[in-house]
């Protein structure tokens, strides 16, 4: 039996929200129980990654809309906005092409949540960034190329 | 240590607006400090965020979500004085959990 909470945790190898939220109590009577994935923040192309996810050939579509500057002073805190005009959206990822790790984040949004988020980013130097989403089984892509002048991703 | 979380969650109609900065330090493990040192990997992997229990959005996320994330999302159903709580679990296994009502 483990001593301690966080030697469970760290020899675990993996680390479950649903027990943590368990342990303190929060769970909601929806709460998913899932873990980190790995192999989808490891993927080096997005057609591995679509495959990671359960998903094939990935569309480009017009119907997400992707909101970020045309040039990121900072490289550190690029702030970026995805939106989908597809029905049926459950996700939405965020994918840095030329990052040390393609996959910057990866959202998943439940029924009655709307199909848009928000956030900030690193990049490591001037390439695409792809909103990925998923929409009733099938994966859809935008790109839009960021230029960056200081590059944020390590020393 | 600053506030480690700031929740703000206004209702316009039917629609929440939820908006978040969190702090953490984000690190991706490829920065040197200015010894020359490796700094190690710590980052939020795994967030979520409820309302009055029920899940309105989930994230995983990796290092390269900027330090002290910001996170800006909507969902429909919430009214004033319904719990928004935001938790995340980063990759040493450390938690963070909190909440705020709905203006």
């Amino acid at each position: 039996m483990p001593h301690s909470r966080r030697q469970f945790l760290t020899s675990s190898g993996t680390v479950t929200l649903l027990t943590l939220m368990a342990a303190a109590g929060l769970l909601g009577r929806e709460a998913a129980a899932r873990q980190w994935n790995k192999s989808a923040f490891d993927s080096k192309n997005i057609e591995d990654l679509v495959r990671t996810l359960g998903g094939t050939a990935p569309e480009r579509s017009d119907d997400i809309v992707f909101v970020g500057p045309e040039i990121a002073e900072n490289g550190a805190v690029v702030p970026v906005e995805v939106a989908s005009r597809l029905p049926g959206t459950d996700s939405i990822a965020l994918l840095i092409e030329k990052n040390p790790n393609l996959l910057a984040a990866n959202f998943t949004i439940p029924p009655g949540t709307l199909p848009e988020v928000q956030t900030r980013v690193k990049m490591a130097e001037t390439c695409d960034v792809y909103a990925l989403v998923r929409a009733q089984g099938k994966f859809y892509y935008t790109a839009r190329q960021i230029k960056v002048t200081v590059g944020g991703c390590g020393g | 240590m600053p506030n480690p979380m700031r929740i703000r969650a206004r209702s316009d109609g039917d629609i929440v607006q939820v908006r978040v900065l969190i702090s953490h330090v984000m690190e991706t493990g490829l920065r040197k400090d200015a010894q020359g040192e490796l700094v190690p990997a710590h980052y939020i992997q795994l967030i979520d965020v409820t309302y009055d229990g029920r899940i309105v959005l989930s994230a995983e996320w990796g290092p390269a979500v900027s330090r002290n994330p910001y996170l800006a999302f909507k969902f429909r159903g919430g009214a004033p004085g319904g719990k928004v709580r935001v938790t995340w679990t980063d990759n040493l296994g450390e938690t963070q959990s909190h909440e705020a009502a709905v203006e």
